[in-house]
């Protein structure tokens, strides 16, 4: 019985075996012999690479080390994050400012590092927020997010953030087409095609880093998906997949997949620089939020911006050029060369890969299968370099190695395939567990690929890891691509759901100038306590202000009295430390908030309204030193109204008798 | 033989204690110079301590403004552990501190507290009795040299 039962689950996984392409083998696939060995970072060693990866819906960034697989660090961006207090801290709740008010949570979906001449430089990278519109630039030498811009005019911001070759901008654009913000909104929704837009951000980038929304070009309503941009020879220009070119409105699954062809948008973003030089851009009441952090004064500010300038691409015909890419493009991507535009449809079952110079030339003899939209349609025999056949089901996304191959992902046959660009043949498929999304190679959508490891997101886990109830972390794959196969090193599980991911070659970014504590000496926070003896506790009517300092292992002043119910209590909290790596926490008992956590040399404020009278211990929450437990102190809460008067002190033991 | 086995022994062992140094030098993002040189335990000079400073030349008498500048840097910096009487804090009292110590164990110390705590017996017992490794507080040059002119004043030198 037992044995013919294990005898049919023989036969069935043979069956599956059969079919690799379209069910993913069992979990215990084969792991080459040393993928052990490839992936072991002995103690005290560093990782050769840095990841980034996505943090989907936690709206945050998380930071891996390859080929180990460790998680580094966790980087809030677009949400709350209780462990550091960014979004509870009142100097950090202004990065998370919107024209819709403070909005403590995003989805997270795309990252791009920013590059110098087509390569990553290590500066500085960017994350999109999907939700509510929004890109932000995280600091590499902080790892801390230096600036969010909201993107106006705009839904789900999918496209987003991808950078140009030496990081002239990053763009973003409506992934579902909405009325622009200043017409009326209130119209119904069956008249799409008449009343949505797509809008297209152009976020232009300082030498600072600075973001700058410097144009949007309207586009028809339709669903932007994904972009990457040109390099070398097509740099100038912006791809981005759409699809519902149908302009459906409602069970986008069915009436958005009906034309057999959507579109690739080809930008020529040099040519809308021109028009605005030549002032054919049309400025309009917009309102977005320009967030920005302060490292001088630790503090973030948050500014409305109240309009944008813009560029009608079916006024000006020749900024935008639709390229007919079959079944509902995904993925967008270029290749190192600057030359092939690969095209994922998510219902196709090939890979179409376009030429930039076919492209070109299309243009200039205007072979164009009509317009959509008032937009011309380039024909696609005219655009096609040539089509990879049967590369597996559902093909998403694509990097390179910059050894003239490319990867693509099957999202519903779960494998991951290696192709040649030139001959456009298959050249190796490997199971991944399961329906993977992304992948990465680090400087993998650069024009100098490190084509040594790739890195696939995986959507659902299953039987990877230790079963931990109905909810499993994403699983990340990590693969060696140096040889001619690709082989399996190491499964490691990830935060939120990753999307996209970046790489980098550690010494690029622990060389940058990496800080290891603020100076205090440089510390302009408007409320700084240099130094103990300038700690002290002033009334300003129902505020209260509380300049705290905290060394290992005290606070001063650490008994306070003279606080009242309802009082706005203000603690400013400066870390007097100059090491590395020694943080102070601070939370006090009842506070509808988080704690702070705070850097060597940094200044951070907590608010605390008390709402009952009584003796309020406050302590730190980073152990700190052997007597961290000790590092605590007390407030005294008394009624409203009460007399007892403002005194605080740090070494005053007893009553003085 | 045996001399190729011992050879290629102390070529390994030069190049795992290269290879282990340069691990952590290799980053640029800056270790105080200081911080980097070690020695041997039977290297230590407990006179001296651990640190870039061999000699310290002290004026006859006082720096003023020296000192003054000193005062600054350690409110912000050391006061909250050190008394300036010999009353220990978090930290023992700085009286007489500039009697006990060379200026070069002192300016090496608050520079490079880490490994001379690890090194110095002395260190040891006081760790033992305090609990908490004295901080690396970042201090320049021109501040811990400060720092030491105040603690002159502090100790009475005019
Ligand atoms: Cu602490």
């Amino acid at each position: 019985m037992k044995n013919k039962f294990l005898k049919s689950i023989f036969v069935v996984t043979l069956g599956c075996a059969l079919f690799v392409s379209c069910k993913p083998k069992d979990s215990t696939d084969a792991v080459e012999g040393d993928a052990a060995q490839k992936v072991y970072v002995a103690p005290g060693k560093y990782d050769e690479f840095y990841n980034f990866v996505s943090g989907g819906f936690s709206g945050q960034v998380s930071v891996y080390g390859l080929p180990s697989g460790r998680l580094l660090k966790v980087m809030p961006v677009f949400s709350e994050d209780p462990q550091s207090g960014y979004g509870y801290s009142e100097e950090t709740k202004p990065m998370l400012n919107t024209s819709h008010g403070y909005v403590p949570w995003d989805d997270q979906h795309h990252l791009d590092l920013s590059q110098t001449n087509g390569e990553v430089d290590g500066r500085w990278i960017f994350a999109n927020a999907n939700n509510t519109p929004r890109i932000a630039r995280i600091d590499l030498k902080t790892f801390r997010t230096a600036e969010i811009i909201e993107l106006p005019n705009c839904a789900g911001n999918h496209s987003s953030p991808f950078i140009t070759e030496n990081t002239e901008y990053v763009v973003g654009a409506s992934r579902f087409s909405v009325p622009p913000d200043n017409d009326n909104g209130d119209v119904p929704i069956n008249t799409y095609k008449k009343n949505f837009k797509g809008y297209l951000s152009f976020v232009k980038i300082g030498k600072e880093g600075q973001l700058d929304l410097s144009f949007q070009i309207v586009a028809p309503g339709v669903n932007f998906d994904l972009s990457h941009p040109g390099k070398k020879e097509s740099h100038g220009w912006f791809f981005f997949s759409c699809y519902n070119t149908e302009q459906a409105n409602t069970l986008l699954e069915v009436n958005a997949s009906k034309n057999d062809k959507d579109f690739i948008m080809a930008v020529n973003w040099k040519k809308a620089e021109e028009y605005i030089k030549a002032g054919k851009g049309k400025r309009i009441p917009a309102k977005y939020a320009h967030n920005t952090w302060d490292e001088k004064t630790q503090s973030a500010k948050s500014v409305i911006m109240n309009e944008v300038l813009t560029l009608d691409a079916s006024e000006l015909k020749d900024i935008c050029y639709m390229i007919p890419c079959p079944k509902s493009p995904h993925g967008c991507d270029i290749d190192p060369t600057g030359e092939y535009i690969i095209g994922s449809g998510k219902l196709a079952a090939l890979i179409p890969v376009f030429s930039f110079t076919k492209l070109k030339d299309a243009i200039a003899k205007k072979q164009f299968d009509g317009a959509y939209a008032g937009i011309p349609v380039v024909k696609y025999e005219a655009a096609l370099y040539g089509e990879v056949q049967k590369p597996g089901l559902g093909p998403l996304h694509t990097e390179f190695d910059g050894k003239g191959n490319a990867y693509t992902t099957m999202f519903v046959s779960s494998e991951v395939v290696k192709w040649n660009i030139k001959d456009l043949k298959v050249l190796d498929r490997k199971a991944t567990y399961y329906s993977p999304g992304h992948l990465m190679v680090p400087g993998g959508n650069t024009e100098k690929p490190f084509g040594k490891y790739m890195v696939v997101y995986n959507k659902i886990t299953k039987d990877r890891f230790l079963p931990t109830g109905p909810e499993l972390a994403q699983s990340a794959q990590l693969f060696d691509i140096s040889g001619e196969k690709m082989k399996l090193l190491l499964d490691f599980p990830t935060i939120g759901e990753p999307h996209y991911a970046q790489g980098i070659p550690a010494d690029k970014v622990r060389n940058n100038g990496q800080l290891k504590y603020y100076d205090i000496a440089a510390n302009k926070h408007p409320f700084a306590t240099k130094g103990e003896k300038e700690s002290k506790v002033v009334r300003e009517g129902n505020k209260v202000h509380i300049y705290m300092t905290c060394i290992r292992s005290h606070f001063a002043p650490d008994n306070i009295e003279g606080i009242r119910v309802g009082d706005e209590v203000y603690f400013h909290v400066t870390n007097l430390e100059q090491d590395w790596d020694v943080p102070h926490g601070f939370a006090i008992k009842g506070a509808n908030n988080a704690e702070l956590l705070i850097m060597p040399g940094e200044t951070l404020t907590l608010k605390w309204v008390p709402e009952k009278k009584g003796i309020f211990p406050f302590y730190c929450t980073d152990f700190c030193s052997a007597l961290h437990q000790e590092m605590q102190g007390y407030v005294r809460v008394s009624p409203a109204g009460s007399n007892v008067p403002i005194t605080y002190s740090v070494g005053t033991n007893l009553p003085k008798e | 033989m045996n001399r190729l086995f011992l050879l290629t022994m102390f070529g390994f062992a030069l190049l795992t204690s290269c290879g282990k140094e340069k691990s952590n030098t290799d980053q640029d993002f800056s270790t105080p110079a200081a911080a980097e040189k070690t020695a041997d335990a039977e290297s230590y000079d407990p006179k001296r301590g651990l640190g870039k400073y061999e000699t310290v030349e002290l004026g006859a008498s006082l720096d003023k403004a020296l000192a003054e500048k000193g005062l600054k840097t350690a409110e912000v910096k050391c006061t909250s552990c050190h008394k300036p009487t010999d009353e220990k804090l978090v930290g023992p009292g700085w009286k007489g501190v500039t009697k006990r110590r060379t200026p070069q164990w002192i300016m090496n110390f608050i520079t490079n507290p880490d490994p001379m705590i690890d090194k110095d017996p002395e260190l040891q017992a006081q760790l033992e009795l305090c609990m908490i490794r004295m901080p690396n507080q970042g201090l320049t040059e021109d501040e811990a040299r400060s720092i030491l002119e105040y603690m002159r004043q502090n100790d009475g030198v005019k």
